[in-house]
């Protein structure tokens, strides 16, 4: 690995995000609305009435790591994509540029953007609805690493995908997240799921930061079965992420067989 | 190690389910070698350069580039070699000079920046350095894609139409600087074109593909007459029309 080739492909996307205000709205605006919607959505419930329970600190506490892992997930797909609509991985792949070093490049910016996305988030739900999201203590650091390894592992899928299923299977990225949610007790804990949903949820990582998250928030107690829920997710994390990169690597090794990708550019895939 | 030749490919063959995208290429070119391969459309040219470049791999046959076998070379092998090509567009949404910069990390140039003032300077691309590549005119961003093709002073050279649509002038002027240049460094060049008129100006030596194949291998400026042909151009349709007939010569 070579730092000055993963550095590269980072610095052509922060060429590229702070050229464009555009690309900046399209990277925080979401964000921001999200925060401020769920925010506003927690406060109604909580005014409903519960003095045990606080909404806002479960609900808007999730709704920005939940946001922080997705924005890693869409930070890889967006590098990748910039360089399939700006016809440019002809000229990478022909350069002396690794594979290895590429995927580093993606997620550095992946990284970057979104460790300021989770900066924003937090500072607007302190600003806006009072909300600390470092209440729960340490805590944040294993939940958001774990976090960013499985947004990197379903970066990798889905950029996995497109490099088999071509560019048109850019469409299959995007939603990712949103279906994720479902099964990893974001907004709501995982017993609510029907009993197929609650199996298939036990090999999602982020449904156990969840149930963590609001275990450590209602009950103010850090026990055992946090530190279990935490190992069982990191190392789900780990293994989705080595099994993607091997995937990828192995369909990059594909393509070049097939010589695909001399012919991305077309989009004839 | 054979330093002698820049480039070396023996029996190159590349197929694609039954379908022979290149069969059993074999050339080499010499430092300061420039070699046109030719041929129409669909004939392989594209896939030989991209099998060079390690972005298409072989199905069998070897590619030496300055005598180190690539087949475990590849991207390393590749901060020796460059490449333009008319379909390999710059990144449009990056200025000229971010456009440079990014790649001169990429082939690991030392003090990039200067390099990249070094070119900008030399292919009199400094007024547009700072605008969107997308905004230049063919020939500016021709002149840009060469320009980075040069940016780690490749030893070889792979040029896949590089005056493609470009006015005469503009044809002219790049092919000046990349023969002023293979001169000067002293490198192999492997060039293709549709344009006979060029091929015969530029190069050293020509090949014929059709079908994958090569049918004929040659200097540009005496083959035509060697088979009665009236001109390259000529010489390139006939072979274009019955590739049988000159495949067994």
């Amino acid at each position: 690995m070579k730092l000055s080739r993963t550095a590269a492909i980072f610095i052509r996307q922060i060429f590229l995000i702070s050229s464009n205000p555009s690309r900046l709205v399209s990277i925080f605006m979401w964000l921001i609305i999200d925060v401020v919607q769920w925010g506003f959505i927690s406060r109604y419930l909580s005014s409903l009435g519960s003095d045990t329970f606080s909404f806002i600190t479960v609900i808007l506490g999730a709704v920005i790591l939940w946001e922080f892992m997705s924005r890693i997930q869409q930070g890889i797909l967006m590098g990748f994509m910039e360089d399939i609509w700006t016809q440019n991985l002809i000229n990478l792949f022909a350069s002396p540029l690794k594979i290895k070093e590429y995927l580093t490049g993606l997620v550095m910016t992946s990284f970057t953007t979104g460790i300021i996305s989770f900066l924003i988030m937090a500072l607007l739900a302190g600003a806006i609805f009072g909300y600390n999201i470092l209440r729960i203590g340490l805590l944040i650091i294993p939940f958001m690493a774990i976090l960013l390894i499985f947004g990197i592992s379903m970066g990798i899928l889905v950029i996995t995908m497109i490099f088999k299923f071509g560019p048109t299977a850019e469409w299959l990225g995007w939603p990712v997240p949103l279906v994720l949610s479902l099964f990893s007790g974001v907004f709501f804990p995982i017993s609510t799921l029907p009993e197929w949903m609650g199996i298939f949820a036990m090999i999602i990582p982020p449904s156990y930061i969840f149930e963590a998250l609001r275990a450590i928030i209602t009950t103010g107690s850090y026990d055992y079965s946090i530190m279990q829920r935490l190992t069982i997710s990191a190392f789900l994390s780990v293994i989705y992420t080595i099994a993607t990169s091997i995937l990828f690597l192995h369909v990059y090794k594909k393509n070049l067989e097939k010589g695909n990708i001399a012919r991305f550019n077309a989009e004839a895939l | 190690m054979d330093r002698d030749k820049v480039l070396t490919l023996k029996d190159l063959t590349k197929e694609y389910d039954s379908f022979k995208a290149v069969d059993h290429v074999s050339f080499f070119i010499a430092p300061g070698e420039i070699v046109g391969l030719l041929g129409p459309n669909g004939a392989g040219k594209t896939t030989t350069i991209n099998m060079i470049l390690g972005i298409v791999k072989p199905t069998s046959g070897t590619i030496e580039i300055l005598g180190r076998d690539t087949k475990d070379c590849y991207p390393e092998i590749n901060s020796m070699i460059n490449f333009a090509a008319v379909y390999a567009h710059m990144p449009a949404n990056l200025t000229v000079r971010q456009n440079l910069y990014v790649f001169g990390l990429l082939y690991g140039i030392k003090k990039a920046k200067r390099r990249v003032e070094e070119l900008l300077f030399d292919f009199e691309l400094e007024k547009f350095a700072d605008r969107k590549t997308g905004l230049l005119s063919s020939g500016e961003q021709s002149r840009l894609q060469l320009t980075k093709a040069l940016i780690n002073q490749p030893e070889l050279l792979l040029l896949d139409e590089p005056t493609a649509s470009l006015d005469p002038a503009v044809s002219r002027l790049i092919r000046r600087k990349i023969v002023s240049y293979a001169k000067e460094h002293n490198i192999g060049i492997l060039w293709t074109s549709h344009n006979m008129q060029e091929i015969e100006a530029v190069c050293h030596k020509v090949l014929f593909l059709s079908h994958g194949r090569i049918l004929l291998e040659g200097n540009p400026r005496t083959m035509p007459a060697e088979y009665k042909k009236k001109d390259l151009e000529e010489l390139f349709i006939a072979i274009a029309r019955e590739p049988l007939i000159f495949g067994n010569q």
